[in-house]
């Protein structure tokens, strides 16, 4: 059976800002009180390189250096897979009105940020990794796909990896076209031998689709899982935050969803 | 790592629709790139356009689909027996145990741009017409190859810039070697569009002339569209084969500068170095060497010093750049296919367009075409971002 033990986590999302505060409220211990995401300013990437990024990438660099921390491992040797839904879409919207233009005049950085494995890039030069790095996309089912890629990794490659999954909406007109509502973001970082730092193992089976998703019970926050692509990860993170054995179901490509049988350490 | 077959291969590119076009012009040196006349695109410079890829839209019963993408790539698929090859396929395995892990880097944004074009004066609105998860989506092209093929097996789209397309054959071989597909359609497809145009006049990597790869006065890339397709199952599965299989793949991160490659290559020597490894090769088992050779400066300079630094000075390589052109997210498939043709021809491609060898270079580049016996190719793509990768093709009895 392909799975992996998650070592560490990473969170950020609107009133969920960081695992230790998240972990409570997704546990049911605290009520989740729905608030604007703070600003974000991954301290991992120096001030002048944090300017020349989009949230879309601080995002992902922020939660990504939060299950780092969180595992206590070092970064550099882990493989990485970045997985989005929709990609940068500032970007992709700041690009597409400027070649509209008569006399289109790109920004070189915009243009170099453009590409969708720019998270990953920063992320690579912030630790300073030169292990391999994967960027991946599968729309609603971006994330099943993204911990199926992570999961091959680990068996396959006996490698440590860090997972990172997350969508920003898009400005408009693009957000009309593709609603999104909110930011998330979530990290885990992945390990094929169980350890002291372990927290729960997930094994992974492709079946045929279900009638029914896993869910929340707290509307709002069914709401966000819902409306962000990459928020279909918040069932696994309420089965970790809850510590308890849970067999889950997240979309996946066409007929297929994604069993996940989540065993605590 | 354990091989895996390629029991069916196919490329479309500027040098023509499937594998008989692009070998013919390989071996007949001609190349692919024209002067620019893509839309209203005011810029000096050659491209690798695909002949009349407006002329069929895409099949009935996919119509939601439609954009110059999809097109590209249902024009592809209609080559060299690839669909008939997975149809065989799917009723052997099943359609749910095969995967479809395709590369792109800006699938169908150009239907984004016409859509920009088209905005509402007063609201700024998108015109209703405008379907984003099947066009601009990252996966939208998956998803319509998927479709097209009717396969329901694993499926996403790898999107790091210039290495997606190569980096497929890593992901896809961990979907079967960990059970979770039998076989798996790998492939790449980018179309032309002005983000990627103007995009990369902007940090002025973009050449005026067709691309002169490792050439002492090389002046930038042509910037080029392509699809290509390959079917990868265990020879002990498969019915039949081309006689091509997968013998390894190495993956890398610069973790150097957004848009620069490490100057000295260490990036790009790590992923030729891995691919020699997880296929158990020496160095001096590669016949040649499909170079990324983009034709930008500080590419090809530090590709030569990788290429040194792992092989030596006697590995035959040279780009295919001046024949198709960069084909960016489909540039992995793209010479993944020809690595696949030089094995089967017996030849060697030289750099077309090159005139005079950068004197800096140390590597066995080839200027001109060599026919003799390969039987294994390493074929780099690199990309945006530090992304890195290198397959190793050989013929498979």
């Amino acid at each position: 059976m392909i799975g992996a033990w998650i070592d560490g986590i990473g969170l950020f999302a609107p009133g969920l800002v960081g695992w230790e505060q998240a972990r409570a409220v997704l546990a049911g211990a605290q009520p989740y009180v729905p608030a604007p995401a703070p600003k974000l300013a991954p301290q991992l990437l120096a001030a002048d390189v944090r300017r020349r990024t989009t949230d879309h990438i601080r995002l992902a660099v922020e939660v990504g250096a939060e299950a780092i921390r969180h595992a206590g491992v070092e970064a550099a040797p882990l493989w990485s897979v970045f997985s989005s839904s929709d990609g940068d879409g500032a970007i992709s919207h700041n690009i597409c009105e400027e070649v509209a233009r008569e006399t289109p005049e790109v920004s070189p950085t915009r243009f170099h940020n453009s590409v969708n494995n720019a998270p990953a890039g920063y992320w690579c030069m912030a630790v300073g990794s030169r292990a391999p790095s994967t960027s991946i996309a599968a729309f609603d089912a971006s994330f099943a796909a993204g911990l199926i890629e992570a999961c091959t990794q680990v068996l396959a490659e006996q490698a440590g990896v860090l997972y990172v999954i997350h969508d920003t909406p898009m400005p408009e007109p693009l957000n009309s076209a593709r609603p999104m509502t909110g930011i998330f973001g979530a990290a885990f970082v992945l390990a094929s031998q169980r350890s002291a730092r372990s927290l729960a193992r997930v094994t992974l089976a492709i079946e045929p689709r279900v009638e029914t998703m896993s869910r929340l019970p707290d509307a709002a926050l069914d709401g966000m899982r819902t409306g962000n692509a990459a928020a279909r990860a918040l069932p696994l993170l309420a089965a970790l935050a809850r510590g308890a054995a849970a067999v889950l179901t997240f979309p996946y490509v066409h007929s297929q969803a994604l069993r996940v049988t989540l065993e605590p350490a | 790592m354990t091989p895996l077959v390629l029991s069916g291969y196919t490329a479309t590119n500027a040098l023509g629709r499937g594998n008989a076009a692009v070998h013919a012009a390989l071996a007949g040196a001609r190349s692919g790139l024209a002067p620019c006349t893509f839309e209203n695109v005011k810029l000096e410079t050659h491209v690798g356009e695909v002949a009349g890829v407006d002329d069929q839209p895409v099949i009935e019963r996919l119509a939601e689909f439609e954009c110059r993408n999809n097109r590209l790539a249902q024009l592809a698929l209609e080559q060299d027996g690839f669909t008939e090859i997975v149809a065989a396929a799917r009723r052997r395995y099943g359609g749910a145990r095969i995967a479809v892990i395709l590369g792109t880097s800006t699938s169908g944004i150009l239907e984004t741009e016409h859509a920009y074009r088209a905005r509402d004066p007063q609201t700024g609105r998108l015109p209703a017409s405008f379907r984003f998860a099947t066009t601009q989506n990252l996966y939208a092209t998956t998803d319509f190859v998927r479709r097209y093929l009717d396969l329901s097996g694993p499926a996403m789209m790898v999107s790091t810039a210039c290495s997606s397309s190569a980096k497929v054959f890593a992901s896809a071989w961990r979907l079967i070697e960990t059970g979770l597909a039998d076989a798996a359609v790998v492939g790449g497809v980018d179309s032309l569009c002005q983000n990627t145009l103007y995009g990369f006049a902007s940090l002025d990597l973009v050449g005026r002339e067709p691309c002169r790869p490792c050439d002492a006065e090389r002046g930038g890339i042509s910037i080029g569209e392509a699809a290509g397709f390959a079917l990868l199952e265990r020879s002990e599965r498969a019915a039949g084969h081309s006689g091509i299989a997968l013998f390894g793949y190495g993956e890398s991160s610069d973790a150097y500068h957004m848009s620069t490659p490490h100057p000295e290559g260490e990036g790009a020597a790590l992923a030729m170095q891995r691919a020699l490894a997880s296929a158990g090769l020496e160095p001096a088992a590669i016949d040649y060497i499909n170079m990324h050779g983009t034709a930008s400066q500080v590419n090809d300079s530090m590709e030569d010093k990788a290429i040194r630094a792992v092989f030596g000075t006697a590995t035959p390589c040279s780009s295919t750049k001046g024949w198709t052109g960069h084909a960016l997210g489909a540039a992995g498939i793209t010479e993944a296919v020809i690595s696949a043709l030089c094995i089967t021809h017996g030849l060697m491609p030289g750099c077309l367009n090159t005139r005079h060898l950068d004197p800096s270079f140390t590597s066995h580049v080839l200027l001109t075409n060599r026919h003799a016996p390969v039987r294994r190719v390493l074929s780099n793509s690199f990309g945006f971002g530090g992304s890195n990768a290198s397959i190793i093709l050989g013929a498979f009895e």
